[in-house]
């Protein structure tokens, strides 16, 4: 029965890297403190690695992950305690394995020296200091060599139950390949029991109902057998027994308890299912209840599997027919909102139906939106995706650089949208490289200010009226203002008589081409890079701002919107265009007060805003729309805030808030700057979201120089 | 796979019946003919929304059925003077493909359509250098009776014309 693996690849690749990810996150844990079920997940991880990889045929990596798995065992049964060197080594080795497997997808090899080399090193481990020296590894590549306490215990008698459930043959096991693994074992009758065959007519043939019962002698122990049905699906029911003095029945049954916690199905339902009869459950000399332990224990294993698949009953899907949906979603929440204004005229009308449609629309109204949200909320991912990452980056990083640093995650459940979620990672990632190589200081240095050795540095995430906040905060130097400000004034962003408030200096760090760094490291102060994450999170719609004190450390606050397919926007008139202005980056909206409205030359007109002197951007003339208000006094400055800095839009009038569907203008025709989108207002006219940092650039590269407004006042 | 089977037959047929067949259309007192295979739809006038600072030929953007559509005034792209919206001003609706393999719906703005005609490949004769309106986006001239027809590389026009996208020569002769 040969099948074609290649349409499940997919699939094996993407459990192997959960699995990578569950054994990073794993041994990243180890540091702390040890516990030995930590260590069991650890391998079950790197087990399933190996046995899906043998599968595929891909024998480097299941080799590789074979040696991995001996040292992980000789961890997990405390034959050798959990050191660093172990750790890192392992670390190291899941590095190299991730490296093969994303090598499978791309068809290149991976660097065989260092594969090879760190093999040694296994293996060197491995066969170092074992008092005992039983330890010496089986040739890799088999599939039973995972040695547990007790392998090498005496000859024992044990009694073998398998009932594999009428699902085994669709899964792609084999009863008779079971049964040849258990004779490599040692000595073994084979009994089938045929109770459960329905008559004929009955009879699916592609189903298993048959049972078998069997009796091994060996010295292999239980975890051994056990995992020869490892690979069965849940359904199955395998019972083990020692047939030996009871003393031994005890030991075995040790370590189903251990397994006791992980969610299970009750053994007797999945019996009676699986051979239709309930079965005659064969118990010499074991224990009281048997079954049931052991079948949690069989199904334990396979919970480890896919854990989360199971409890939560999640289905992979393809992005692709999700976006299809909220598409689809995104024209129906159009039509409604058309349906709403026909309606709305229709009532004025008067009529005896109009109330009864009146309500139709309201309820489809509701169901519109929940659907909307629901259909949203199925792109939503929790931050911790991104976050996860953080653990071994600091590590690393803090560990080269002599630093010693405690991260802080809070909020990693935070839900965000796929693809913010994909580009927000990069430049966190700087983020927290910036904080760890500029932002705390060496050890020495902490002393010396009177600090705690250790640094902090918090990640933190969470929802704050409808966008995600994600603060990057550490307790090191904070921001060095002067060298900051000295480097602005000689790469001319701003000038000598300026008077900047604090914010405004921190803030400069995200200008193009700014670093403080004394010298090039590694790591950052090559001066591409704040920008670049500025860039970043505005292509996301999203703000980010430093706030920093001397001493105390630095916060970067970086505001996005939970999703890119809506937003919520400020619908605003100007002359007879309607604009969608993100409620975003709104502070506040007023009517200017006569006398605070000036006039700059070469500036255009300023507001005096908080006691800040803020640039009035006229959408009308920076539009080129016909016919808006000209007087000031008489129309809205809606102040919005980009890099920091407040700029006042001049507006006719504002309309109302609504969530808008975000269309791209790019699909059609090209971006254009100073606009992200458009959208399709409930009229059915096309109206066109503002992209607020691109038009204030748009404004100062018009006025031909940077409005530094500080100096007229 | 049956599915894109039977797409690709209908498309051959298709393609097989319309590949000499032209929409022609009146700008200016002249008639253009575009590729009927180009053309997805042809609709009455509707408000636009104007997008800042474009070139003048771009009036801005519609709504087609949830699509944000660019809308393209012809009279402007070919430097005619304007002409008042009338009975018959239309939007003709082209889908082109952009030369990296997608394709990209436009509306363009014309006085009115005329008809649809069959014209065999050899009767269309190549533009003569120099004149006036030659801006490369004309496929050839062709004579239908007495009048004569400019045919309009649509795909040349609007991308490298109006979208200003460059696109690879080899492929604006189909």
């Amino acid at each position: 029965m040969s099948m074609d693996l290649s349409e499940f690849l997919d699939v094996f690749l993407e459990e192997c890297f959960e699995g990578l990810e569950v054994m990073e996150s794993g041994l990243l844990n180890l540091d702390a403190g040890t516990d030995l079920e930590e260590v069991n997940t650890i391998f079950r991880a790197a087990h399933s690695i190996k046995g899906g990889s043998a599968a595929f045929g891909f024998n480097h990596i299941s080799e590789f992950t074979h040696v991995m798995e001996t040292l992980l065992d000789q961890l997990r049964s405390g034959k050798r305690p959990v050191d660093q060197g172990s750790v890192d080594l392992l670390l190291a080795s899941v590095d190299v394995l991730r490296e093969m497997v994303e090598g499978l997808k791309t068809d290149e090899a991976p660097d065989d020296d260092r594969v090879a080399g760190l093999r040694k090193k296994l293996e060197a481990v491995i066969a170092s200091e074992l008092e005992s020296g039983e330890a010496s590894p089986e040739p890799a590549g088999t599939c039973r060599d995972t040695e547990s306490p007790g392998s090498e215990g005496p000859v024992r008698h044990w009694r073998i139950r398998l009932v594999p459930g009428k699902e085994m043959f669709r899964e792609g096991n084999d009863p008779l390949a079971l049964i040849r693994e258990l004779k490599k074992l040692g000595e073994l009758t084979v009994e089938t029991r045929a109770d459960g065959l329905p008559a004929l007519a009955g009879l699916d043939p592609a189903s298993c109902h048959l049972s078998w019962e069997a009796r091994l002698t060996t010295a292999a122990g239980e975890d051994e057998i056990r995992e020869i049905f490892a690979w069965l699906g849940e359904e199955a029911v395998v019972e083990i027994a020692s047939g030996e003095a009871s003393g031994h029945g005890r030991e075995a049954q040790a370590g189903p308890e251990e397994a006791v916690t992980e969610p299970a199905a009750p053994a007797s339902d999945v019996e009676s299912k699986g051979t239709g009869t309930p079965p005659p459950v064969p118990e010499p000399e074991s224990p009281p209840e048997p079954g049931k332990p052991a079948t949690k224990k069989a199904n334990g294993l396979k919970a480890v599997k896919s854990p989360a698949n199971r409890e939560s009953g999640s289905i992979r899907v393809s992005i692709e027919k999700v976006d299809l949906l909220i598409n689809l979603v995104g024209e129906l929440v159009i039509t409604q909102s058309m349906l709403n204004q026909v309606g709305a005229d229709i009532l004025q009308e008067g009529g005896p139906r109009a109330e009864a449609l009146l309500n139709g629309l309201a309820q489809l109204e509701r169901n519109t939106r929940e659907l909307q949200e629901n259909v949203l909320q199925i792109r939503m991912l929790p931050i911790s995706f991104a976050f996860n990452r953080f653990p071994r980056l600091v590590r690393d990083i803090s560990n080269s650089l002599g630093k010693k640093v405690e991260l802080v995650l809070t909020g990693e459940q935070t839900e965000v949208d796929k693809t913010v979620l994909e580009k927000i990672g990069d430049p966190l990632v700087h983020l927290v490289r910036n904080a760890l190589d500029h932002g705390l200081e060496t050890p020495e240095a902490r002393r010396a200010a009177g600090k705690a050795e250790q640094g902090r540095l918090e990640l933190s995430a969470q929802h704050e009226s409808g966008n995600i906040v994600i603060r990057i905060s550490d307790d090191g130097a904070g921001l060095n203002r002067e060298k900051i400000l000295r480097k602005a004034i000689e790469k001319g962003l701003v000038s000598e008589k300026d008077e900047l408030s604090d914010e405004r200096i921190d803030n400069l760090i995200f200008q193009p081409g700014f670093s403080t760094a004394d010298k090039v490291s590694d790591l950052s102060g090559r001066g591409v890079g704040m920008d670049v994450v500025k860039r970043n999170i505005n292509d996301l719609g999203g703000t980010v701002n430093i706030h920093s004190e001397p001493g105390k450390g630095s916060t970067v606050t970086i505001r996005l919107p939970l999703t890119l397919a809506i937003l919520d926007g400020q619908l605003a008139r100007v002359g007879g265009e309607t604009y969608i202005l993100p409620l975003i980056s709104i502070v506040e909206s007023l009517q200017i007060k006569p006398g605070n409205a000036k006039s700059v030359t070469g500036c255009g007109e300023v507001y005096r805003f908080r006691g800040e002197y803020i640039p009035i951007i006229r959408l009308d003339r920076l539009f080129g729309v016909r016919g808006a208000t000209e007087d000031l006094y008489k129309g809205l400055l809606v102040v919005v805030e980009t890099e920091g800095r407040h700029t006042g839009l001049f507006v006719d009038a504002l309309l109302g808030q609504q969530q808008v569907v975000i269309k791209s203008l790019e699909t059609n025709y090209r971006q254009l700057e100073g606009v992200s989108g458009a959208t399709i207002l409930g009229d059915g006219q096309v109206a066109l979201i503002l992209d607020i940092p691109g038009l204030v650039q748009l404004f100062h590269r018009q006025i031909h120089r940077p409005a530094e407004l500080a100096a007229v006042s | 796979m049956t599915t894109s089977n039977a797409f690709k037959i209908d498309s051959d047929l298709q393609a097989e019946l319309g590949a000499n067949q032209y929409l022609t259309f009146f700008l200016g007192g002249e008639e253009y003919g575009v590729n009927i295979l180009k053309v997805q739809e042809i609709k009455g006038w509707t408000d636009v929304t104007p997008m800042p600072n474009t070139p003048d030929p771009v009036l801005g953007v519609i709504n087609l059925r949830g699509t944000v559509v660019p809308i393209v005034e012809l009279r402007s792209y070919f430097n005619l003077p304007k002409a008042a919206r009338g009975a018959t001003t239309v939007i003709i609706v082209v889908k082109v493909e952009d030369g990296r393999g997608g394709t990209r719906t436009l509306g363009m703005v014309v006085d009115s359509v005329s008809e649809v005609h069959n014209i065999p490949g050899d009767e269309i004769q190549p533009p003569p250098i120099g004149e006036e309106n030659d801006r490369g986006v004309i496929e050839g001239l062709a004579t239908v009776g007495e009048r004569m027809i400019i045919l309009l590389d649509i795909d040349d026009l609007m991308i490298n014309g109006v979208l200003g996208l460059a696109r690879k020569t080899a492929e604006i002769h189909e």
